[in-house]
């Protein structure tokens, strides 16, 4: 058994607070005594925090209970395309280093790709110890299986204590493959990581419920330790010329390299913008916008700035804008450094793809919009009027 | 063909609110329903079927009340749904619960395509499609957006990336995980909803589908929540006041500092 948890009938007095606490529902009161649905609990612990009469008991089996010791290291899943680095990686051996440091370990790269050998200098200048290497021409580009099961190999072999990876389509569809086959836990998407300093436990917080909640995970039993982070939300490496380290080219048994699945072939994204998952600054455009036409105005400002387009989903939906431009639940979840919501009433799943923005600015005619509440910086009015304003303003300010 | 639809019953987030005396969720009255990425795996599998010929079946794992879920898709046309449901798959995680399906999918056997929206809305991971497929070990395309050419042998689709897309073949059977863009979910029909309320759902548990009590709940999760808490609510700041022409002055003045630092 995990774990165990019961309502102590003799302290109990029916006061509700656990119930309140409950993400799960998992707990209502009947005649002045909390009971628990065994089918919704997760063993969470937020009624056992929150309850002040001692009156839940709760009994977790989180001790390890098998030696890991033999895994040892922080390992970085190094994400490129056409060759080039991307740049969530750099942002994962930042926070990498950290970790390996706390724990006295190597921080190390996993590179796959195909003659790319050179590159692997680039993880070395960003804090790299070891880089693990394999350069095979069936691995140029992302399959699902090949990598999966050079991943899964590597780590079999050398058996890394922690293996971070980008919450990116190919870290995601990746690295779901590796942690079912290792046995391994995977916590997607985390906001915060850190090391226990008692059970060296690997903390993996991250938000759940559209950021409503967050929560704290750890992976007590199994190693390696796998957690998947979004862009920009840790901060980047930064380059040190001096730094050394060994690339450790890696031989692979051709029976790994074979893949069910091909790639017929790629096409770019049609127009050349900015990545909104990356970007620093991104403006979106909602409802407001009336037409397709009119984000127009939206991708001026955007140049001026070297910002993303981004879109609610009513402007999706209203095919004025493609889905790839989506911010919100059912788009992209964003992180910039600056948000421009135009014509957006910011509806609870559009705020829940941008909490994360360091400043948000609304422009919107409706001053009891939603988005209001939320933004760091508000302007009541027409945007039509506003945004050209400001794409004015910040072309004298960057001389363009 | 046979094609297997994953759904999930989860919170309408949309009616999820904080309470602003205890800053937790307010789950009172809270209505659930299907994952909406789920709807467009199933609608993506009722034009498979249209097209191909064949029977759809809806899978669920959850609490019973999760009958619901199963009910609403086949009023959309899904001709079978199958519930697997046992207190000993509480407190799953993406492991377990990858796991328990592909047990499910076992059982049923006979199939061609599994298909799953990209990740569910309350817990956000994207990870289960996939897991599912390696448990299984067949191939999988995720993020799908677009379904080029079908057969009973083998698929075609195009693949969200982040700077594009790419056409994927793969031999069937097989798992695809769909993202919005691929179709607009139709609405259940009046004959549709009559069949829902008749239908009778199967269930299934722990035992029926042969799963190993240490691959399912709490015990087959690696992972293991030790903390949940509210995040600070993001405050709302300044609305600035003026002519436009202020407005904008008073705004470009807090940002020109970030973007004149972003645009070195």
């Amino acid at each position: 058994m995990a774990g165990s948890i019961r309502i102590l009938d003799n302290k109990c007095v029916g006061c509700t607070l656990c119930v309140k606490a409950c993400p799960f529902g998992a707990i209502v009161v009947e005649n002045k005594l909390a009971r628990i649905d065994y089918a919704k609990c997760t063993l969470c612990g937020a009624c056992f925090d929150a309850c002040k009469f001692d009156a839940i008991e709760l009994k977790k089996d989180i001790a390890a209970t098998r030696d890991l010791s033999a895994y040892r290291d922080v390992w970085v899943f190094a994400e490129q395309s056409n060759g080039k680095i991307q740049s969530v990686t750099y942002e994962l051996l930042g926070e990498g280093r950290k970790l390996a440091d706390s724990l006295g370990m190597n921080l190390c790269a996993v590179l796959l790709g195909s003659g790319i050998t050179e590159k692997a200098q680039d993880l070395v200048v960003r804090g790299a110890q070891k880089v693990y290497l394999v350069d095979k021409p069936e691995l140029a580009y992302f399959q699902d299986e090949p990598y999966a099961a050079v991943v899964i190999d590597l780590v079999n072999r050398h058996k890394p204590n922690i293996l971070l990876c980008g919450a990116t389509t190919i870290g995601r569809s990746l690295i779901s493959r590796v942690a079912v086959s290792i046995n391994a836990g995977l916590t997607a998407d985390c906001t915060g990581l850190a090391i226990d300093p008692e059970t060296k436990n690997l903390l993996q917080t991250r938000p759940a419920f559209g950021g409503n909640i967050m929560a704290t995970i750890i992976s007590p039993n199994n190693r390696p330790q796998m957690s998947t982070v979004r862009h920009k939300v840790m901060k980047e490496a930064v380059v040190d010329a001096s730094r050394k380290g060994e690339v450790l080219l890696q031989d692979i048994a051709a029976e790994l390299l074979k893949s069910r699945t091909k790639r017929i072939k790629f096409e770019a994204e049609a127009e050349t913008t900015v990545n909104i998952a990356e970007a620093d600054i991104i403006v979106s455009g909602g409802r407001g916008m009336m037409k397709s036409e009119n984000f127009a105005i939206l991708k001026e400002l955007a140049g001026v700035l070297g910002a993303g387009v981004g879109a609610s989903r009513a402007a999706v939906d209203s095919n004025w804008i493609a889905y790839s431009h989506q911010v919100g639940q059912t788009g992209k979840t964003v992180c910039p450094k600056i948000y421009f919501a135009c014509g957006i009433s910011g509806q609870i799943q559009h705020l829940a793809g941008i909490s994360a923005s360091d400043i948000i600015v609304a422009i919107n005619k409706d001053p009891e919009a939603p988005i209001f509440k939320v933004a760091t910086y508000g302007i009541v009015g027409d945007l039509f009027k506003i945004v050209p304003m400001l794409t004015e303003e910040f072309r004298k300010l960057l001389k363009k | 063909m046979h094609f297997i639809v994953c759904i999930k019953q989860v919170p309408d987030t949309t009616d999820v609110k904080i309470d602003p005396k205890t800053n937790t969720l307010m789950r009172e009255g809270v209505a659930s329903i299907v994952n909406p990425f789920d709807m467009f795996a199933v609608e993506e599998a009722l034009r498979l079927k249209e097209k191909l010929g064949g029977t759809v079946t809806a899978l669920s794992m959850g609490p019973p009340q999760a009958e619901a879920a199963l009910r609403e898709v086949i009023a959309m046309g899904i001709d079978k749904g199958i519930l697997v449901t046992d207190r000993a798959f509480a407190g799953s995680d993406t492991w377990a619960t990858s796991y328990t399906l592909a047990m499910a999918i076992k059982k049923i056997g006979d199939f061609s395509m599994i298909i799953c929206g990209k990740q569910a809305s309350d817990g956000d991971t994207a990870q289960v499609g996939p897991g599912i497929a390696t448990h299984l070990n067949l191939p999988q395309i995720t993020y799908v957006r677009k379904i080029e050419e079908v057969d009973d042998k083998h698929i075609v689709a195009q693949r969200l990336l982040e700077d594009g897309h790419e056409f994927v073949d793969s031999p069937l059977p097989c798992v695809l995980t769909v993202v919005k863009e691929i179709n607009e979910p139709r609405l259940a029909s009046l004959k549709g909803k009559m069949a829902a309320r008749k239908a009778v759902i199967t269930k299934w548990t722990a035992q029926d589908i042969g799963a190993e009590p240490a691959k399912t709940g709490l015990d087959g999760s690696p992972t293991k929540v030790v903390k949940i808490f509210t995040p600070t609510p993001r405050q709302g700041g300044q609305i600035l006041t003026g002519e436009p022409e202020e407005m904008v002055r008073k705004l470009v003045e807090q940002l020109k500092d970030v973007v004149v630092g972003v645009a070195k």
